[in-house]
């Protein structure tokens, strides 16, 4: 049998796929804040990427005089931390291991969360139940008083840290696969490619999924945001990798100079901030340029 | 009795559910290394191995993990969730001195997301796309964005250290002895900070959801037909749109509030409040994993009982729920 998308020539197939990449882009820009959001973003992604020119060696070494105001001395712009380590740098290495987590924490939740949710929306009945119940169980216990038993028994690595907030995270994209599939489930093509033989595991990945996938890529940049968040929170509880600058753990230690020199956890604050806010915008704009169809107005 | 049915299901439903989350907190426990013997003995500053071997009996860890999943499960539902080693007491007499605290700080902070959220939201969305939209709607994604213990350092810094208005932490003033009207008042004072700090990302999102939920409802067929009526605009908005617009907002509310109780967890340990989170942190810390256990034993209960009021409101509110 042949595979649905080979009965189109590789080429037309091509040039239909950069038309609707333009329309996307097309909706996308109507969103003026989505657009921001895309902007802000790209900036954090270039602050990961030049991290090693701000600083080569170790962002965790001593730069300048312990406690330098930003704006005062010129070879430490955004001022030092009661060590002298140099803020700047911190905020540029920060983001990487910020976008590290989001990103592969969010591969790990929603990997797991399509997983349960496919399984659980295809096949229904007692699968279901089953799934559905062990979903509500893990929803049930915070979120963030799992991961910090999860932490606290597997150890602060930062492999450690990605794949605990990855496990936590996964119950709301599971109910959302969950809920594109009972909906996908028995409309003719899909009822179509079963008539044609095609086993249960081809449906959900080929010919299900795709079609599920849009409202998933949407929530991801929301698990994205949450797991940056949940990240640095530990940190600043100071149960993160102490080896690696993060910046909540930046706030945290900020916290101890909080009275005299708030801005060592003002800066990374604002940071944290920002790439959040990044996500949302990001992932408003991917909303409604994915699902014209909500947009009101 | 429909209700009373209906909540009997619904009861009935949690049962897998908390049996699940027993199995999950005796999983991490044999996940975790050492055991309570271990805790015991370096509790004594060790012991001969024939003693231990003596003590594991006694606490039946020599057992097939069956029984001992057994046991485990039998005493979580008696609240027995065995001993903390580090505060030298049971570890559901820990737990029920905190809860309190938690739940104070949990409802004052929901209360404040939810009417504040749901009020903005609604004067949002009656001028969709004015200047006043814009300013509403800007703040929620910037309130949504800012992380709790960022808020929280950030206000300490201004209210306490630079204008003094505020006390920086804990839930009382400890000296002073405050009784009738001057104690609430002073705890009242102490919970400001913390209760805006946990609640400014939920008002965020009920304001952006209540939003959302207005403008759907406001172009309902039931809207018009009250507006050809002659139905007055504020008539309009509370009688017709709002009853209906939040009822989305009120299932979020039940959802949302396990991730309250975790953030929670942040907040407390910034303003030293004594409660059930500061408690997750410190036992983290100081490895106490009975706490921790009992700790999300208990608050996976209490978001059920959550969830189960908010159902029953749900039910009331909505009468096209069939309570069946």
């Amino acid at each position: 049998m042949r595979e649905p998308d080979t009965i189109l020539p590789s080429a037309k197939l091509q040039a239909r796929d950069e038309g609707r990449l333009r329309v996307f882009w097309r909706r996308y820009r109507r969103n003026r804040a989505a657009v921001l959001g895309l902007v802000l973003l790209g900036v954090i992604i270039l602050m990961a990427l030049t991290a090693g020119l701000i600083e080569p060696d170790d962002p965790l070494r001593r730069a300048g005089e312990p406690l330098t105001w930003p704006f005062q001395d010129w070879s430490v712009p955004l001022g030092t931390d009661q060590l002298g380590r140099d803020i700047l740098a911190g905020i540029f290495h920060g983001a990487r291991i910020s976008l590290l987590i989001g990103v592969v924490a969010t591969l790990i939740a929603i990997g797991i969360g399509i997983v349960v949710g496919s399984i659980a929306g295809y096949f229904g009945g007692w699968v279901d139940d089953v799934l559905m119940r062990v979903t509500e169980a893990v929803q049930t216990v915070p979120n963030f008083v799992l991961l910090l038993a999860l932490v606290a028994i597997l150890g602060p690595s930062i492999d450690n840290i990605i794949l605990a907030v990855g496990i936590v995270s996964w119950t709301a994209p599971a109910r959302l696969v969950r809920a594109e599939f009972m909906s996908l489930r028995s409309r003719e093509f899909v009822e179509a490619v079963r008539n044609l033989g095609l086993g249960d595991t081809a449906i959900i990945f080929k010919e299900i999924l795709p079609n599920a996938l849009p409202p998933v890529i949407v929530f991801a940049s929301i698990v994205m945001a949450v797991s940056i968040l949940l990240e640095s929170a530990l940190a600043f509880l100071g149960l993160g990798d102490p080896n690696y600058a993060s910046w909540g753990n930046m706030i945290g230690q900020g916290r101890n100079v909080l009275r005299t020199a708030w801005y060592c956890a003002a800066i990374p604050g604002i940071a944290i901030l920002l790439t959040v806010l990044s996500f949302s915008l990001l992932g408003e704009g991917l909303n409604e340029a994915l699902n014209p169809r909500q947009k009101k107005g | 009795m429909k209700l009373l049915r209906y909540g009997l299901r619904r009861l009935l439903q949690a049962v897998p559910v908390i049996l699940l989350i027993t199995v999950g907190t005796f999983l991490l426990l044999q996940l975790a290394p050492g055991d309570t013997v271990d805790a015991l003995v370096g509790d004594m500053g060790g012991a001969d191995a024939q003693f231990i071997a003596r003590l594991r009996a006694e606490y039946g860890l020599d057992q097939p993990v069956w029984v001992q999943l057994w046991r485990y499960m039998l005493k979580l539902f008696q609240f027995d969730f065995g001993w903390s080693f580090v505060y030298e007491q049971p570890v559901s007499a820990v737990l029920m001195d905190r809860l309190g605290v938690t739940l104070l700080l949990m409802a004052t902070s929901l209360f404040f997301a939810f009417t504040i959220g749901v009020a903005l939201g609604a004067i949002a969305a009656r001028r969709a796309y004015s200047l006043t939209d814009n300013v509403i709607s800007t703040l929620g994604l910037v309130f949504y964005s800012t992380p709790s213990f960022f808020l929280g350092l950030m206000m300490i810094v201004l209210f306490s250290v630079k204008l003094g208005w505020l006390p920086a932490g804990g839930i009382e003033t400890i000296a002073a002895f405050y009784s009738g009207l001057d104690y609430v008042i002073d705890v009242a004072l102490h919970l400001v900070m913390p209760t805006a700090a946990l609640s400014l990302i939920y008002l965020a999102l009920y304001l952006r959801l209540m939003r959302a939920s207005v403008l759907e409802t406001a172009e309902q067929d039931y809207v018009r037909t009250a507006r050809a009526k002659g139905a007055g605009e504020t008539r309009l908005m509370f009688h017709h749109i709002m009853r209906n617009a939040l009822l989305p907002v009120v299932t979020l509310l039940g959802l949302q509030f396990s991730t309250v109780l975790g953030g929670s967890v942040v907040v407390e340990t910034i303003f030293t409040i004594p409660g059930l989170g500061q408690l997750a942190y410190q036992s983290v810390v100081q490895r106490d994993m009975n706490t921790l256990m009992g700790i999300i034993f208990l608050s996976a209960v209490v978001v059920l009982v959550v969830n189960f009021l908010t159902d029953l409101v749900y039910a009331r509110l909505d009468s096209r729920i069939e309570l069946r």
